[in-house]
C-alpha cells in the first residue's frame, strides 16, 4: 500500500524530491538496525521472564554491567554518528536556498543554463505565480518545464502558507514581508498537486493548486495560452497591475484558476516591500533612510518618523492597529458568535466576488495587505 | 447610552452567545442539566461545607494531587470530544459534503483539541502524580510550600474556567494550539478567541510555575534523612528534571504571551507585518518553551515506567546512575533543539543541520533509557498487572514513535513531511503512546495508595486492549496518509480516494472512546466492589519505593516517625533487613492548615482574565487588584498551622497494625 502510486512522497516525480525520498529510507533502515532489536528483545524478555515461567532464571540483585552499559550508550551513538553525518551532508545538499546542479542522477546542469524564475505569492486563500521572464502571471495553476532547474522565490501578503508541491520538492514557509526561495526540478511529465501546508486562517483547505509538468513545448504553448488570454474570456483577467493585485489579494476561497497575460513590472519586489498600493514606503526604503539618518528620531515611537519622506511615497509612519486599551469604549466593538453555514459556492474567477467569499464568518472580515501604509485591518475588532 | 454599556460589557452582547450553533447549544444543555445535577446532589446532601473545608482548601498534597489527577481526567473527556468531532468532520467532508463543522467551527475545535490536551490534560495529570507521590517517595510529611500548592492547583483550574468559557460564552482561537502571529494578531483575529487563549494560558501558567518551584524545592530540602540524591528513587529523579524545566521554560511562554497580548492590548508590533514587526521571533520564542514543554510531559512518566518496570519484575532497576544521567542529558539537551520545529522557516543549511544532530543526540539517552527497563526485565519475575501491561504496551509504541521523531529531524526529510499527517501521529505516537500510556500505568499502580483498593483489572484490560488497538488503528493511516503529501488541519477534501483511510482513523478514535469509557467503568466497579478488591497492608504489589511503607491511604501526616534512609529501594531495604517500625515513643506531628485564600486568589485572577478578554476594564482592574490585596492580607494570617495530638497518632498507627495483624 506504501509503494502504491499514491504515496507521492514515495514516488516523487522530481530529482529534489527524489534524494530526498530517499533520505527518508535509508534514515529509516539505519534506525530500523536498532529498533527491531529493542522491540524484539521487550516481547522476548517479558515472554521468557514472566512469573509463570519459573524455569527462567531470576536474580533480583541483577543491576549493573558495565559490558551492557556501554553497549546500550554506544550502539545508539554510533547509529546516531552515521546518521548525523548523513544529514549534514544532505541538508547542504538538499538547501532550498542552494541552486540545482542536476536535473537527475548523473546529468549535472551545464554551466550557463538559467533557471527558470517563478514568483509565488501566498495570498488569502490562493496562490499567485509570477514568470518574470515570460511576463505572465496565473492564480492558482502552476506549470513547470520538465528537466529545467526552476527558482521560487516566494513571500506572502497576509498571514503565514507554506509552498508545497510534494512530487517536485520540499516545503517552504511564504511570509509577508519576507522572501524565501526554493530550488527545485521537475522529471515527469504529469499533473501534480500543490497546495498550502500551514494553517492560516478559514479559507486554508480550498489552498490547492494544479501543477502541470509539460515539456518545453508543451511549456511554451501553455505560456503562450496564457499570454493571449483576454481579460473576462475563460480564465483570463487582463494585466496584472499594482491595481489589479490589490484586487486580487482580497480575501476569497476555493478560487479556480485565472490568467494575466502581462505583469506590472517589479511587482514581486513591492509585494516584499510591502508598498503595492500607492503612497505606501517601501520596506527597502525605510529600512535604508533608518541606516542613512540613524533611525530617525529616537523619541518617536514608529518606525522611520522624523525621517524625510521618500520620493512621493508620503510620511513615513503610518497608522498603526489601536491596541484594545487605547480604544474609547464606543470604538470597542462586540465579539459576536460569528458561525454560519457557508455558501455553496465554489468560487469564481472574478476577484473580489463576493462568490468567493465561502468564509464561514458572519461578518466578512476587511481585507488584509496594504491598503494603506500601517495595518489595513486597523479598526478592527 | 452607548458608552456606559460598552464601559461595562465590553464586547460582550447577547450576538456573543452561540445561541444558532446546534452543537454547542446541545452541549450546553447537557452540561447545564448535568451540573445541576451534580450541584443538588451536593446540596441535598449536604456536602458543601465537607468539599470546601476538606478538599478545596485543602494544602494536603495527596489531596491536592487527586483533585489535579480529577481536573485532567475530566479535561480529557472534553479534548476527546473535540478529536472525535475532527476525526468525524474529516471522514464525511469530502467532495460536495462540507461535513457537520464549518471551518470557522472546526478551526476552533482543533485549536481547542490542542490548547487542552497540553495544558489541561497532560499538565494537571503529572502535577497531580509528582504531587501525590513525591512527597510519599522522599518520606516528606507534605510539599515544602503547602499553601502554594493549593493556589497552584486554583490557578490551573482557573485556566480550564476560561477555556471552558470560550465554549458557551464567545468563541475560542482559531488559530492553532500555538497561535503563530500574524494569525493570531488584531488585524487578523480581532475576536475574543485568541485573547480567550492567552488569558487561559496565563492564568494556569502561573500555577505550573509556582508548583515547580514547589516541587523542586521539595525534592532538594525535604528528603529523609539518609536520602543522598543518588538513593532519590527515580520517579524522582525525573519530576525533578521535570520541574527544572518548568521553571525555566515557562517563564518564557509567559513573556511570549505577554508580548502578544502588548500587540493586542496596547498597539506595539513585536509580531505585526508591519512596523518593525517580525512574526518568526514569535515562532523561535514559543518554541523555545515548546520543546522543553514535551519533556517536561515525558519525563516524569519515564519515571513512572522506571518504577513499574522495576516493581512487577522483581528486581532492582538496572543502570540507575546511567538513568539519572540519561535523565538529566535529555533535561539540557531539549533546550537545544527548538528549531527542529520550524527547519522549513527558511533557516541556513548550517543552522538546520544543527539542530536537526542535535535533536538526534536526544534519542541517545531516550535509548539508553529504553535498554535499561529491558534488562531491568531480564532476568526478573515479571507479573503482568495492568500497570506493566501499559509499560511494556508503551515500550513497543514508544520506539516507533521515537524512530519516526528522529526521521523528522532529518531537515530533508523533514521538508516533505512536516505539517503532515506524519507529523500527526508521530506526536500522538509520543503523547499517547508515553504520556497517556505512563499515565494509566500510574493511575493502576498507586491508586491502591490513594484510595486503599485496587482497580478492576477486567476493566482495566477492556480498557488497555481498545486503547492500545485503537492507538494503531486511529493514526496508522495518519502515517500512511502523511507520505501521501496530505496536510494538517484541513476540514475538506476534494481526494475521495482518501476517505477510506479518514474512516478506519475514525473507526480507530471509536476505539479509543471505548477505551476511555471502560477506563471511567473500571473505577466505578473498583469503588463499587471496593471491598473484594481491599487492600490493609498498605503495599498490594510488593513494591520498593517509601511510600508502600505507610497505610493506604496514608495518614494526613504519611509517615508517623519520619523515615531513615540506608538504601536505593529503601522500603525493598526495610522488608529485607525485616526492619520494624516502632511502636511507641510517638510524638505530636506539626502540620500546615488549610486555607481559602487559594481559591480566592485563582477566583479573582480568572476575573480579571475574562476582564481581559472581553474589554471590560472595570472587572480586569478589580480583580488584579483584589489578586494584591487578598495576597497581602494572607501573610497577616499567622494561623497557619496545627499539631496532630500524640492520641491521635497513637490511635491511627494502632489502628494499622491490628488491620496489618489480619491480614497477615
Amino acid at each position: 500500500m506504501l509503494g502504491g502510486c499514491d504515496a507521492v512522497v514515495l514516488n516523487p516525480a522530481g530529482d529534489v524530491a527524489v534524494q530526498q525520498r530517499d533520505l527518508v529510507l535509508i534514515a529509516t533502515a539505519l534506525m530500523l538496525l536498532i529498533i527491531i532489536p529493542v522491540m524484539a528483545l521487550t516481547v522476548l524478555f517479558a515472554w521468557r521472564y514472566r512469573k509463570s515461567n519459573t524455569e527462567a532464571e531470576y536474580d533480583p540483585e541483577f543491576d549493573h554491567s558495565t559490558m551492557l552499559e556501554l553497549v546500550i550508550w554506544s550502539a545508539p551513538l554510533l547509529i546516531i554518528i552515521c546518521l548525523g553525518a548523513v544529514t549534514w551532508t544532505s541538508t547542504h545538499l538538499l538547501d532550498p536556498y542552494r541552486p540545482i546542479e542536476r536535473t537527475a542522477p548523473g546529468q549535472p546542469v551545464a554551466a550557463g543554463v538559467k533557471p527558470l524564475e517563478v514568483q509565488v505569492v501566498a495570498l488569502d486563500w490562493k496562490w499567485l505565480f509570477i514568470y518574470p521572464e515570460q511576463g505572465i502571471a496565473t492564480v492558482n495553476e502552476l506549470a513547470l518545464p520538465v528537466d529545467r532547474p526552476v527558482e521560487f522565490r516566494l513571500t506572502g501578503t497576509s498571514v503565514m502558507n507554506a509552498f508545497y508541491v510534494p512530487a517536485m520538492a520540499g516545503m517552504i514557509y511564504t511570509m509577508p514581508g519576507m522572501e524565501t526561495k526554493l530550488h527545485a526540478v521537475m522529471n515527469r511529465e504529469g499533473t501534480f498537486k500543490g497546495l498550502s501546508s500551514h494553517y492560516s486562517g478559514a479559507g486554508f483547505s480550498g489552498m490547492n493548486f494544479p501543477v502541470f509538468a509539460l515539456q518545453s513545448s508543451g511549456f511554451d504553448q501553455w505560456v503562450e495560452k496564457v499570454r493571449t488570454s483576454q481579460a473576462g474570456q475563460g480564465k483570463g483577467q487582463g494585466q496584472l497591475t499594482r491595481a489589479a493585485f490589490l484586487t486580487v489579494e482580497k480575501p476569497s476561497e476555493y478560487v479556480p484558476a485565472m490568467y494575466y497575460s502581462g505583469v506590472q513590472g517589479g511587482l514581486f519586489d513591492r509585494v516584499v516591500n510591502r508598498c503595492v498600493a500607492d503612497n505606501t514606503p517601501c520596506m527597502s526604503d525605510v529600512m535604508m533612510h533608518d541606516r542613512m539618518t540613524g533611525g530617525g528620531d529616537p523619541h518617536k515611537m514608529n518606525v522611520g518618523e522624523g525621517n524625510p519622506p521618500v520620493n512621493n511615497t508620503g510620511p513615513m509612519h503610518g497608522e498603526r492597529t489601536k491596541g484594545a486599551l487605547e480604544k474609547s469604549p464606543e470604538e470597542i466593538q462586540t465579539s459576536p458568535h460569528q458561525s454560519k453555514e457557508p455558501l455553496p459556492s465554489n468560487g469564481v474567477q472574478q476577484p473580489g466576488d463576493m462568490k468567493n467569499r465561502r468564509m464561514s464568518f458572519l461578518s466578512i472580515p476587511q481585507t488584509p495587505g496594504p491598503q494603506t501604509f500601517g495595518h489595513a485591518g486597523a479598526g478592527r475588532g | 447610552m452607548e458608552h456606559i454599556i460598552k464601559t461595562i460589557f465590553g464586547r460582550l452582547s447577547i450576538e456573543s452567545l452561540p445561541i444558532h450553533e446546534p452543537i454547542v447549544v446541545g452541549t450546553f444543555l447537557g452540561v447545564a442539566v448535568g451540573g445541576i445535577a451534580v450541584l443538588a446532589l451536593i446540596t441535598k446532601f449536604k456536602l458543601w461545607g465537607y468539599l470546601w473545608k476538606e478538599w478545596f482548601t485543602t494544602v494536603d498534597h495527596k489531596r491536592i494531587g487527586i483533585m489535579y489527577m480529577i481536573l485532567g481526567i475530566v479535561m480529557l473527556l472534553r479534548g476527546f470530544a473535540d478529536a472525535l468531532m475532527m476525526r468525524g468532520q474529516q471522514a464525511i467532508a469530502f467532495g460536495d459534503n462540507q461535513g457537520f463543522l464549518n471551518s470557522h467551527h472546526y478551526d476552533q475545535v482543533f485549536t481547542a483539541h490542542g490548547v487542552i490536551m497540553i495544558f489541561f490534560v497532560a499538565m494537571p495529570i503529572i502535577t497531580g502524580l509528582m504531587n501525590y507521590v513525591v512527597p510519599l517517595q522522599i518520606g516528606a510529611r507534605d510539599v515544602s510550600f503547602p499553601y502554594l500548592n493549593n493556589l497552584s492547583f486554583w490557578m490551573t483550574a482557573g485556566g480550564v474556567v476560561l477555556v471552558m468559557a470560550s465554549l458557551f460564552i464567545g468563541e475560542f482561537a482559531r488559530t492553532g494550539w500555538l497561535a503563530f502571529p500574524p494569525l493570531s494578531e488584531l488585524d487578523f483575529s480581532p475576536d475574543v478567541g485568541v485573547d480567550y487563549y492567552i488569558w487561559a494560558l496565563q492564568v494556569a501558567g502561573v500555577g505550573t510555575t509556582l508548583s515547580g518551584i514547589n516541587l523542586i524545592a521539595t525534592i532538594i530540602k525535604m528528603r529523609a534523612p539518609g536520602m543522598t540524591m543518588m538513593k532519590l528513587p527515580v520517579f524522582c529523579w525525573t519530576s525533578l528534571c521535570a520541574n527544572v524545566l518548568i521553571v525555566a521554560s515557562f517563564p518564557v511562554l509567559t513573556a511570549t504571551l505577554v508580548l502578544l497580548s502588548l500587540d493586542r492590548y496596547v498597539g506595539t508590533n513585536f509580531f505585526t507585518n508591519n512596523l518593525g514587526g517580525n512574526p518568526m521571533m514569535y515562532v523561535n520564542l514559543i518554541w523555545i518553551w515548546g520543546h522543553p514543554e514535551v519533556y517536561i510531559l515525558i519525563l516524569p512518566l519515564f519515571g513512572v515506567f522506571s518504577e513499574v518496570t522495576s516493581t512487577f519484575s522483581g528486581k532492582r532497576l538496572f543502570g540507575y546512575t546511567s538513568m539519572v544521567y540519561a535523565t538529566i542529558v535529555i533535561t539540557i539537551l531539549s533546550y537545544l533543539v527548538w528549531l527542529h520545529h520550524f527547519f522549513t522557516m527558511g533557516s541556513g543549511a548550517s543552522v538546520n543541520s544543527f539542530f536537526g544532530i542535535t535533536t538526534m543526540v536526544i534519542s541517545i539517552p531516550t535509548g539508553a533509557k529504553i535498554f535499561n527497563w529491558l534488562f531491568t526485565m531480564y532476568k526478573g519475575r515479571i507479573r503482568f498487572e495492568l500497570p506493566m501491561m501499559w509499560t511494556i504496551a508503551f515500550m513497543l509504541t514508544f520506539s516507533i514513535g521515537g524512530m519516526t521523531g528522529v526521521l523528522l529531524a532529518v531537515p530533508p526529510a523533514d521538508f516533505v513531511l512536516h505539517n503532515s499527517l506524519f507529523l500527526i501521529a508521530h506526536f500522538h505516537n509520543v503523547i499517547i503512546g508515553g504520556v497517556l500510556f505512563g499515565a494509566f500505568a500510574a493511575i493502576n499502580y498507586w491508586w491502591p495508595k490513594a484510595f486503599g483498593f485496587k482497580l478492576n483489572q477486567f476493566w482495566g484490560k477492556v480498557s488497555f486492549w481498545l486503547w492500545v488497538v485503537g492507538f494503531w488503528v486511529a493514526f496508522t493511516p495518519l502515517y500512511i496518509m502523511g507520505l501521501m503529501g496530505v496536510t494538517r488541519r484541513l476540514h475538506h477534501f476534494e481526494d475521495p480516494s482518501l476517505q477510506i483511510y479518514f474512516i478506519v482513523a475514525l473507526l480507530g478514535a471509536l476505539m479509543i472512546a471505548g477505551g476511555i469509557g471502560a477506563f471511567l467503568v473500571q473505577i466505578g466497579v473498583s469503588i463499587w466492589k471496593k471491598e473484594e478488591l481491599r487492600d490493609v497492608t498498605g503495599d498490594p504489589w510488593d513494591g520498593r519505593t517509601l511510600e508502600w511503607a505507610t497505610s493506604s491511604p496514608p495518614p494526613d501526616y504519611n509517615f508517623a516517625f519520619t523515615p531513615v534512609i540506608h538504601e536505593l529501594d529503601a522500603w525493598y531495604d526495610m522488608k529485607d533487613k525485616k526492619a520494624e517500625a516502632p511502636v511507641d515513643g510517638y510524638r505530636p506531628i506539626h502540620m500546615p492548615k488549610n486555607t481559602g485564600t487559594g481559591v480566592i486568589i485563582a477566583a479573582l485572577s480568572t476575573a480579571a482574565g475574562f476582564g481581559m478578554i472581553w474589554y471590560m476594564w472595570w472587572l480586569a482592574a478589580l480583580g488584579l487588584i483584589g489578586v494584591v490585596v487578598v495576597a497581602i492580607w494572607h501573610t497577616f494570617n499567622y494561623d497557619r498551622d496545627y499539631y496532630i495530638p500524640v492520641e491521635e497518632v497513637v490511635a491511627t498507627e494502632s489502628e494499622r497494625r491490628r488491620l496489618l495483624g489480619q491480614g497477615a
